[in-house]
Order: structure tokens, then sequence, then C-alpha cells
């Protein structure tokens, strides 16, 4: 092997990853609230029996999930920062790209989070939708009190495997040069002429991170079965 | 907002001069085209081999199988990108890495695209193939064995021909992820799809034509991935099961 590793631009920079790695998980944790949320409403309106909403929702969904992430957020790096120039009267200029990839993340997330949340909504007993309505409930309280939590609770493995994969797709944002934490890795070995230790070392806490939460996944798996 | 739409742009004669911007766009297509279908077969073949390697009564080669899945399913696909494009030519020995240096950039980029997709997607084929072996009642191993076949007989017999069909479904999502996650090469320069439709925004400042153009032509490769799987999966589905006839 001809390469000679120097580690010495690291500890220097910590600060700078860490400010990096917060970027990504302000991206990553919003992106799992909302993603949960209007997903969650989103697969609601999917299997909703009028008939244009079911309609909506399922485009919504198809759309997102037959484009590529990178595609999406470049069209949200072009739509967002316009749509505040124009709606909210933002001087041009602004930097609204942390806006923009949590706008973005946020959208194409809810797409796959409404497919696993509605698969888990079809999961559950017909006879407990009945039995809801039986006791004269309506069908928001039936779906609030007796549905939606007993399909959360067969979903956590699944949702937790998006969240994992959403962790490692956050760091496409490097295609708007935002300095998430790759980003920020990357500027540093750019800059010192180290690309080769810092990638690695990116690619090493992306490891170690994903990884601890896969076997936090075994383990719920392991739990709820 | 006020935007002039110009979707005759497209005909113009683009900047380098020999094409339209419509062959520009055409090329990006040729490009995502072949390089997902080269990193689904390299996909296929190992992801096959360590799903394999994944359910062998070997420990040792059950722990290598292992790690290699969660080696490269734990790694952002862009990561792992930039390692083969980057870091890969610089540990290679000297001669090695300088040799890939000298290629044109074009073959550069297009190898190490095809090499981290191939291998990113094996590591989700490899548990699809586990899977899969896993979902067989281990009456059909233990028979196999127990009428002589020796282990690769077992697989290349009873369990691989029945496994592989009953995993066609998911394969299906994997081979249209490959295509979706092709679009990350365009990060290294790569002049694939989604980069010729970032290119155009610069030549034309037509954003808006550009963007919808590209997006409408992986809209179409998915309907047209999915036309073609949902052919496969008739072929390969199993009668009696779920789904089967």
């Amino acid at each position: 092997m001809g390469y000679d590793f120097d580690w010495s631009s690291i500890p220097g920079a910590l600060p700078f990853l860490w400010q990096g790695m917060t970027v990504t998980l302000e991206i990553t944790l919003t992106a799992i609230a909302v993603g949960i949320v209007w997903g969650t409403l989103l697969a609601i309106m999917r299997l909703s029996p009028v008939k244009p909403l079911a309609w909506l929702a399922a485009a919504y969904v198809n759309l997102f999930r037959s484009i590529p992430l990178v595609m999406v957020l470049l069209w949200f790096f072009l739509i967002v920062p316009q749509l505040l120039e124009g709606v909210l009267g933002l001087a041009p200029g602004t930097d609204v790209r942390l806006a923009s990839a949590m706008v973005g993340f946020a959208l194409f997330e809810s797409a796959y989070y409404s497919e696993i949340i509605r698969a888990g909504i079809q999961s559950v007993p017909r006879g407990q939708v009945g039995a809801a309505l039986a006791l004269g409930m309506t069908n928001a309280q039936a779906m609030r009190l007796v549905i939606l939590p007993q399909a959360f609770r067969n979903m956590v493995p699944l949702l937790l495997t998006q969240a994992i994969i959403l962790f490692q797709d956050t760091s496409l944002v490097y295609v708007s040069a935002l300095a998430d934490f790759f980003g920020a890795a990357y500027k540093v070995g750019d800059r010192d002429g180290r690309i080769v230790e810092l990638l690695l070392f990116a690619g090493a806490v992306y490891f170690v991170i994903s990884f601890s939460l896969s076997l936090l996944v075994k383990y719920s798996r392991r739990k709820t079965a | 907002m006020s935007y002039a739409w110009h979707w005759e742009v497209f005909l113009q004669p683009a900047a380098s001069g020999d094409t339209t911007y419509l062959g520009w766009i055409v090329a990006g297509l040729e490009t995502t085209v072949a390089l997902s279908l080269l990193a689904w077969v390299i996909a296929l073949v190992l992801g096959a081999l360590f799903g394999v390697l994944r359910t062998v009564p070997s420990r040792l080669l059950r722990g290598i199988a292992a790690a290699y899945a969660e080696l490269f399913r734990n790694v952002p696909l862009l990561v792992q990108l930039f390692f083969w494009y980057f870091v890969m030519p610089e540990l290679l020995p000297t001669a090695w890495g300088d040799a890939i240096k000298q290629m044109n950039p074009f073959a550069q980029q297009f190898l190490a695209a095809c090499v981290s997709l191939g291998l990113f997607t094996s590591a989700r084929v490899c548990e699809q193939v586990r899977a899969g072996i896993e979902s067989l009642p281990p009456g059909q191993r233990n028979a196999a064995l127990a009428l002589g076949f020796t282990l690769p007989q077992t697989y290349r017999h009873v369990l691989l021909p029945m496994a592989l069909r009953l995993i066609v479904p998911p394969l299906t999502s994997e081979f249209l992820n490959t295509f979706k996650n092709s679009a990350v090469a365009s990060t290294i320069g790569l002049l694939e799809l989604a980069a010729q439709g970032r290119q155009l925004v610069d030549y034309t400042a037509q954003p808006y034509e550009s963007f919808i153009a590209v997006t409408v032509l992986y809209m179409l490769i998915n309907v047209v991935v999915m036309a073609g799987m949902h052919w496969v999966e008739r072929k390969a589905r199993v009668p009696g099961y779920v789904g089967g006839k």
C-alpha cells in the first residue's frame, strides 16, 4: 500500500464536524416527526371511503416514491427559496437551504411512512373496527382510540428501520453544499488534502450509529413479537 | 409568480455544439439505464452468493456474510460512492491507482458508481435471498440431504429454485430503488439523468422545463420497470402460495 495515513486533521476539526452532525440530526428528526404525522394522515386518506381523497393520497405517495431523492431535493432547493421570497417577502439571497432540506425530506419521507402506516392499519383485525363502532364510537374515535394504537405497536420496528434509512439519506443534502455531517467531513478533507482519512472517518461514524440503531430494532422486534 | 415557459429550448443546439439539449437528456438517460442495469447484475450475483452464505451450516461463512451485509447496509450510499471514487485509487498499489487515475474521467466515474451502487444494493438483495431461503420449511433441506444430495446440490436443485421465485416481489422494489439511487452518481460529476438536468438549468436558464423533463423520465423508467417485473412476477409465481394460482 503506497498511502501514508495522517489522521491529525480530525481532532482539531471535531467541533466543526459536531456542528455538521447537529444539522444532520435536525433534518432527520424533523423529517421523522413531520413524516409520521403527515404520513398517518395520508394513510387514513388513502383508506378513506371518500374516493377523491383516496386518489389524492395515492397520487401523492406514488409521485414521491417514483422520483429519486436527489431530484426531490433539487426541486426543493429550486422552488422553496422562490416561494419564501414571494410569500414571506424574505430578501433574496437569504440562506434557506436548511429550511428547503427539511421541507423536502419531510414531504418525501411522508410518502414512505404512509405506506408503512397503511400496512399497519390494515394489519388490525376487521372485528376491532366493528366492535368499536358497535360500542357507539364515531369513525374518528375508533381510528384514534382503537386502531391507531394497535397499528403503531406493530409498526415500531419498521418505523425505526425507515428512520435509519432516513438518517443515512440525509447525507444527500450534499447536492446543495449544505454542511451536514458528511458535507463538513468532506470540506475538512478537501481543505487539508486528507479526503481519504475524513471519508473513512465519516463512514465509520455513520456505520456505528446506524448499526447500533439496527440492533435496537432487532431488540424491539423480539420484545413486541 | 410570472415565469416564461420555453419548451422549445430543448430543440436548440446545445453548448457542446454537436447536439441539441434534448440530446443531452437522452445521453443522460442512456447513462442512467446502463449504470443501473450493470449495478443490478453485480447486486444479484453478489447478493445471491452472500445470501446463500448466510444460511449455510458453517458459522465462519455465516459470520463473514453477515459482516458484509451489515457493513454495506449501514453506511450511506453517498459515502460508499465517494469511497470508491476518491479513496480506493489511493489505497490500491501505486501502479493500479495510477492506472485508474489515467482513465478518462467518464470511465472513472462510471466505474466507481457501478461498483458502489452494485455493492450497496447487493447487501439488500442478500437479506432478501436469506429471508427467502429461511422461509422454506426445514424439511426441504433435510429431505434433500437425506436423499444423499451434497450441500451444494441441495442449494442448486432444491432450495434456490424455490427461494428465488418467492422473493421476486421484494426484488422488484430493490430493482426500482437501483434506478432511483443511481441519481446519487451525479455528485461525483457523472453525467447521468439528474446531472444533465442540473447542467440544463445552468445552460438554458429554464429550470422548470429541465427538471420537469428529467422527473418525467424517471417516472417513465419506473413504469417500464414495473411493467417488466410484473411479467416476471407472473412467470415466477409458485402455484399454491399466496399470490400464486
